[in-house]
């Protein structure tokens, strides 16, 4: 019986949702009384594991897991998995985690559950929270099987920083043949994701127009955040699809969520409903999106996000 | 080309979301239900196939007779067959080995579901499909492209797109992209009176035993009342985002 966390890099860079499926790792672990281990993948500075309270980390480097498939990390999780009798693995959601999560449970007939927001209220039965029905609701469920495998919703534990051995082990891996391979991969640099964003600025129609998008680029780059859009603005090309969110869309589960001009139309919340904190910029006081709101400012955008704009860059 | 499209019957996304029996079922009473957003999308690019690479579209799902109305809506799209699974679908992993039980059957060069379902959101059935029959998989697919028996596919993936090529048999996890919303087909009259004389197969379940049972179901608790701000009072926002949200 042991814990095993796939801690999730990008360019040698640990990402911040793993370090949170570590924290969980390590929560669960002690709740269990085991030791937590983490297997990394073709990521040379592990280290940072250590303070999430990690005590053996499984080192994989392999040329053929150079590029993210599912099959292939799969096979080379299954190979972990094997060697170290391992009973429950912890992912975090991210888009590749929980694209790897559903296919190894099929690969080695686990139980997967995913979008859990807490760690098990009971170890026997297996009982874990998880939310559904676009965090309308929750449940509470039961799970059995020899492996578990766990995806938790991001932002929902947080970051706990603990003491661990730390202690860098090399694995060493099988051949792996793929039947898939990426040909290729287009990806924006230097911008933030709205997966990896603690912060999103989204806007809709009542920004009239895509001329006017520059305030919400502003308003995301003094903030850190990523930029999103409700679906009229990217069904109408004002802006990229990549950046709808909403329930056809992006899910968003930031903890800052800033909606400018989107009257919150209930699949649009559905999407982003497990952000934390939500912040409502319109001039319409009878837009449903209040009602959803922790924060609102019933205003003009033009003239509330420019100010909101200095007033930031001027706090800094 | 044999393509499956899996389908689920998901509440409509303005239903109310209550719970009965001691708090551990959905309440189903004066939902309207639907054909899940993302397997629709999954759907509309099967029937294109059937033109482009001369396509036989089966559409199945898991559940009792409640579902067959959409199935009927899913040849009225323009599906060629449909199939019924016949038990109460209880968890993703038995919803899968029925249908893994039925590939293993008939064999299908493609299958297609949507990426989650908007009811449980579990986004497992594709992904555990494709790991029982070791098929190749794609999810969050934006595009697909099949000639010659080889598959290029773009999956979305954190701030971009990736383009993956495979053999077949291959299991896509489908959203919006891979056609878009104004793409999907409205059934028209000649659709439902031709759908009337498609074959809609009920198959007996293996009865699988499910591994992940929702127990107990909770609401979320009530949200406090929205904080007005004056536009004019900007620094008390920055204030409270701070010092009382602290998410800045």
């Amino acid at each position: 019986m042991g814990v095993l966390v796939y801690a999730e890099s990008e360019n040698n860079i640990i990402k911040k949702s793993a370090l949170e499926a570590v924290s969980y790792g390590k929560a669960l672990a002690e709740k269990i009384g085991s030791r937590l281990n983490c297997v990394v993948i073709n990521c040379s500075e592990p280290n940072i594991l250590k303070q999430y309270g990690t005590d053996k980390i499984f080192n994989i480097t392999n040329d053929s897991l150079k590029d993210f498939t599912s099959r292939s990390y799969s096979n080379a999780l299954q190979q972990v998995i094997k060697a170290e009798n391992t009973s429950i693995l912890i992912l975090s959601s991210s888009a590749d985690s929980k694209y790897l999560g559903a296919h190894l449970a099929g690969f080695t007939d686990g139980s997967f559950i995913s979008n859990v927001v807490g760690i098990p209220d009971n170890l026997d039965p297996f009982t874990v929270k998880r939310s559904c029905f676009t965090n309308k609701g929750f449940s509470s469920t039961e799970l059995t099987g020899d492996i578990k495998i766990i995806s938790i919703s991001a932002n929902s534990f947080g970051l706990i920083e603990n003491n661990g051995d730390g202690k860098i082990e090399d694995f060493h891996i099988e051949d792996i043949s793929s039947t898939i391979t990426v040909s290729n991969i287009e990806k924006q640099s230097g911008k933030v994701t709205i997966a990896d964003a603690d912060v999103v600025v989204s806007a809709g129609r009542g920004l009239k127009g895509p001329e006017n998008w520059h305030l919400v680029e502003e308003l995301a780059e003094v903030l850190g955040a990523a930029t999103a859009c409700s679906k009229p603005v990217s069904d109408m090309g004002w802006r990229p699809h990549s950046e709808h969110v909403g329930q056809t869309g992006k899910p968003v589960s930031s903890n800052l969520y800033i909606a400018i001009g989107i009257s919150g139309a209930i699949q649009h919340l559905a999407g982003i409903n497990s952000s934390k904190i939500k912040v409502v910029i319109n001039n319409d006081p009878e837009a449903p999106f209040f009602k959803a709101a922790d924060y609102g400012i019933v205003g003009d955008a033009f003239e509330v996000i420019p100010q909101l704009i200095t007033k930031l860059k001027n706090r800094k | 080309m044999n393509i499956l499209v899996c389908i689920s019957n998901v509440p409509d996304t303005t239903s109310k979301i209550n719970f009965i029996d001691n708090d551990s079922k959905f309440d189903k009473n004066g939902v309207q239900f639907i054909i899940n957003p993302n397997d629709e999308f999954g759907l509309t690019k099967a029937i294109w196939m059937k033109d482009s690479n001369n396509a036989d579209v089966t559409v199945l799902t898991v559940g009792d007779s409640s579902a067959d109305a959409i199935l009927r809506k899913c040849l009225a799209i323009g599906a060629d067959k449909a199939i019924r699974i016949d038990c109460e679908a209880i968890d993703a992993s038995s919803v899968s080995k029925e249908i893994v039980e039925h590939c293993n059957e008939v064999k299908y060069d493609l299958v297609i579901c949507g990426r989650e379902s908007i009811d449980y959101n579990g986004g497992l059935v594709p992904g555990l499909i494709a790991g029982y029959l070791d098929y190749n998989f794609v999810t969050n697919c934006v595009s697909l492209n099949i000639e010659n028996g080889k598959a290029k596919c773009s999956r979305e993936i954190s701030g971009g797109i990736e383009v993956t090529e495979s053999d077949l048999p291959l299991v896509i996890g489908a959203q919006k992209g891979l056609v878009e919303e104004s793409d999907l087909i409205i059934p028209n009259m000649r659709g439902i009176m031709m759908a009337r004389q498609k074959p809609l197969e009920v198959l007996s379940a293996k009865n699988i035993k499910a591994r992940a049972i929702d127990k107990k179901y909770f609401k979320p608790q009530e949200k406090a009342e929205v904080k007005l701000i004056k536009p004019d009072e900007l620094d008390k926002l920055i204030d409270l985002l701070e010092n009382e949200a602290k998410v800045i």
